[in-house]
């Protein structure tokens, strides 16, 4: 875990491949860059690719899953850009309080699928050249358990206990930006995949 | 022109299991009765966007759920409506509060009165138009035979001052 404003970053395939290998039996969805990343990994009938998103909803799409499936424990993926459209929902969330919802998000400072553009939270955005802290943002929202990592040898050794706290549950993953291939794809239609995750969510 | 009591009854005996809103000054009549309900579930977002996102994600997870916002928040929440009900085809039903309808002398010249009708009629979701007590009973219909046919659906419900 990290207190630090400028923090060391962690490489994304690496970093998921790490909750992907805790997080077998939950739901999870994921956005934008980690949903490029996660449709790489073995796929999860329980898993849901967020793609197309209306972005920033991604939080918004899996409390209501959290509401509707209190038992099974539900993971959302979601972006720092993402989560800079859609802060309310930080609230939103604290106040329905699903003990089963698991909020990540992959802080990499830039908008990676656009071309790595900065974000407004950035800290080369920012005019005191201070990075806005998603983790403080989340405290300040109502988050009771609130983690960040930035080393991948903290993340693998304390990811099965910081997903299985009672929720909701808020982490900030800081990982380094990916170049080249960065868009994520639909893995289908989307029509079709609605239907297999909630013949899986039933079974 | 429902009262809340009779709102909570109606959705009860629909099978709606979660209403996910923002209240107005016409909806927000409705709280008391909502919140105090024991058959239906109040998930209140912060915008609404959110909401049919929420909506979406509880319809995956087997309730149904309901969107009740005014068309002002109607507007702000476009790309999620067309995400959930276009591109994930889910059957979202919502009520949408017409502001000014009734009544525009607190706000006169109310610009929702010239675009709500074309904003939904743009979004393509089948949609009544409540906007006498007559009409009532159309919210029921229509939210029975979009479940039927697993179309999402829309109330447009007149209100009066903003």
């Amino acid at each position: 875990m990290t207190t630090s404003s400028n923090p060391s970053r962690m490489p994304l395939p690496e970093t998921l491949r790490v909750l992907q290998g805790h997080s077998q039996e939950s739901v999870v969805i994921s956005t934008m860059g980690a949903a490029r990343e996660w449709a790489r990994l073995e796929p999860s009938p329980l898993d849901f690719v967020y793609v197309p998103s209306s972005m920033g909803q991604a939080p918004s799409l899996g409390l209501g899953v959290a509401l509707a499936q209190p038992d099974r424990p539900v993971i959302v993926c979601n972006g720092d850009g993402c989560m800079l459209m859609n802060l309310g929902s930080l609230v939103t969330i604290t106040a329905a309080a699903p003990q089963n919802m698991v909020l990540v998000v992959i802080e990499n400072g830039v908008y990676e699928v656009t071309g790595g553009q900065a974000t407004a939270a950035a800290a080369s955005r920012r005019q005191d050249g201070t990075p806005l802290r998603f983790a403080s943002m989340a405290r300040a929202c109502g988050f009771k358990t609130v983690l960040e990592f930035s080393s991948l040898e903290d993340w693998t050794a304390r990811c099965a206990e910081a997903i299985t706290q009672p929720g909701p549950v808020f982490i900030c993953l800081h990982v380094e930006p990916a170049e080249g291939d960065v868009a994520p794809r639909s893995p289908g239609p989307a029509g079709e995949r609605v239907k297999r995750f909630m013949e899986a969510l039933r079974g | 022109m429902y009262s809340g009591e009779e709102m909570v009854g109606l959705l009860v005996e629909l099978g709606v299991t979660h209403v996910v809103w923002i209240p107005d000054s016409t909806f927000g009549e409705w709280d008391d009765a909502l919140s105090e309900s024991e058959d239906l579930q109040l998930v209140q977002v912060c915008r609404e966007g959110e909401a049919w996102a929420v909506a979406a994600g509880l319809y995956l997870g087997g309730a149904r759920p309901l969107v009740v916002i005014q068309c002002t928040g109607l507007f702000e929440s476009g790309d999620a409506l067309r995400n959930a009900v276009h591109d994930y085809q889910l059957p979202l039903f919502g009520i949408v509060g017409y502001r000014s309808y009734l009544n525009s002398e607190t706000l006169p010249g109310d610009t929702c009165l010239r675009f709500t009708e074309p904003v939904l009629a743009a979004w393509d979701v089948p949609t009544v138009f409540v906007n006498e007590i007559e009409k009532k009973p159309l919210l029921g219909q229509h939210y029975l035979q979009c479940q039927q046919a697993g179309d999402a659906g829309i109330v447009l419900m007149a209100e009066g001052r903003a």
